[in-house]
């Protein structure tokens, strides 16, 4: 085998974590518990565009340039949404948690790592169908500004409408999606009653602590970028974040599986993730 | 002594694959990851029935699960598949490339980051250019890269594109590939 090309794959392994290390240490982000798999092919492909030569190179660059800090934060917060994701997910969820929210005065809803937020006006959508949108406190929350600026506007190119409506009907929406946006410049907006009830707030998962005690938890397809570790810890800080017999929602693809705390919570949907915490 | 083989394929892949995996004999040594495009379909019903089929195990890859030699790995549709450095599988939410999640670059290009030489790349039938670039990159880390011959593939863009900027060890007919495959895993 090449020898060169060997060595380069065995330093950039030592690499990433001094990277990640270094990025951590001056802009207070931290990946270093982030899926190495994903974290290296981000980084790889950004070294290529950006020229360097090595990992180290970079390092450098990124130290004393804070844009290309910033960048790099795109690079590795990655943002891909859509309204009524996983639409078996929100038929579930009406049928399994709806019917257990409705006996509740109050509700206190976290949705963790919201992107744009698609899914908070989706969830909003199902749940002002319910007649329970006025009942409700949301704080959706993410640790990429750029994102939140973006999910407040609820201003969404209309590219993706038809997949969107088909989601909804695919949901059991009970209208029709055009209830609830206008079209307006090429762009469709979400009307504005959908996030009345909606604090967008910056939460970083890995540094921040507990942001508030919640009846409902979605965290959906962000947890599948981090390691063993790193999810048991998050899982933690959800647990201690959810009222008794609060829910929690994962992505179809993440579990509590691998985790430790799997037996404080109670199976409701094994198929679409939908968890909820046992009382003890 | 090869560890892994992966293999990519979109339009023609259901008959590509037939003809590959249903051969494999029961111990084969090696894990196999597979990226077949087919949009937002469900993969279930083709992976039972090819694990009716064959000899080997065939199942959906699940985040963070452990690789196993004589596992065939389908890349859940609507997510890409990546080999972490402890021997676990990544899935990722990441923007399509080529227009496909899973990409086949994404797999190729990872598993040749991790396996190196101990990995063989199959690339067959399809009709866009996706693992073109992620076979080069098998290549690269000193990997057996094994594509069909577009002449007698269903869809010859997928083949043909990664000719074009590649020279593959081994261009081969759909029914000369498993063979290939099994007598390559028997290397020490
Ligand atoms: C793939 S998106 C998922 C969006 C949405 N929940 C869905 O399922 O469609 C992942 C989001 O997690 C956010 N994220 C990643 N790491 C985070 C962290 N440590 N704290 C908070 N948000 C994070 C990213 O910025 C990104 O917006």
């Amino acid at each position: 085998m090449n020898p060169n090309q060997l060595e380069d794959l065995e330093n950039i392994d030592i690499e990433i974590p001094l990277f990640l290390e270094a990025i951590f240490q001056k802009y207070g982000y931290d990946f270093r518990d982030y899926s190495t798999a994903h974290i290296k092919r981000r980084l790889m492909h950004r070294m290529a565009i950006g020229r360097f030569e090595t990992i180290s190179q970079m390092q450098d660059k990124v130290l004393r340039d804070k844009s290309f800090f910033i960048s790099l934060l795109e690079d590795l917060s990655i943002n891909v949404t859509e309204m009524f994701r996983d639409p078996e997910f929100y038929s579930s969820f009406r049928e399994h948690v709806v019917p257990n929210l409705r006996t509740y005065p109050f509700i206190k809803i976290w949705h963790a790592g919201c992107a744009t937020g698609e899914e908070v006006y989706s969830l909003a959508i199902l749940l002002k169908e319910e007649n329970l949108l006025d009942r409700c406190q949301i704080y959706a929350t993410d640790f990429n500004r750029r994102v939140l600026d973006i999910a407040k506007l609820g201003i969404y190119p209309t590219q993706d409408l038809e997949k969107f409506s088909r989601n909804y009907i695919e949901s059991g929406g009970k209208g029709k999606l055009s209830d609830y946006y206008t079209l307006k410049y090429g762009s469709l907006k979400l009307d504005q009653s959908l996030s009345k009830k909606v604090v967008f707030a910056d939460h970083n998962l890995v540094t921040d602590n507990v942001f508030a005690e919640v009846n409902l938890i979605l965290c959906r397809n962000v947890l599948i970028y981090f390691n063993k570790d790193l999810q048991n810890k998050v899982i933690n800080l959800f647990f201690k974040s959810l009222s008794s017999s609060g829910f929690l929602c994962l992505g179809t693809k993440e579990s509590l599986r691998f985790t430790q705390l799997e037996s404080n919570f109670a199976n409701i949907d094994s198929s679409q993730k939908i968890y909820k915490k046992r009382i003890n | 002594m090869f560890r892994a083989a992966v293999i990519g394929t979109s339009y023609g892949g259901l008959n590509a694959l037939k003809a590959i995996i249903p051969h494999l004999p029961k111990d084969f040594p090696l894990a196999i990851f597979v990226v077949l495009h087919i949009g937002d379909n469900k993969n279930d019903s083709f992976i039972q029935y090819l694990n009716k089929q064959s000899k080997v195990k065939i199942k959906e890859a699940e985040e963070k699960e452990e690789i196993k030699a004589g596992t065939v790995y389908f890349a859940p549709p609507n997510y890409h598949i990546l080999i972490e450095n402890n021997s676990t599988i990544a899935l990722s939410t990441d923007p399509k490339i080529h227009h496909s999640r899973p990409s086949i670059d994404v797999l190729f290009e990872s598993a040749a980051w991790h396996f190196k030489n101990q990995l063989i790349g199959i690339l067959l039938t399809g009709l866009n250019h996706d693992g073109a670039l992620g076979i080069k990159e098998i290549q690269k880390y000193c990997g057996i890269t094994i594509v069909e011959d577009p002449e007698t593939a269903i869809a010859t863009i997928m083949p043909a594109s990664a000719i074009e900027i590649m020279k593959p060890d081994y261009i081969l007919h759909l029914d000369q590939i498993s063979k290939k495959i099994i007598e390559l895993s028997k290397l020490d």
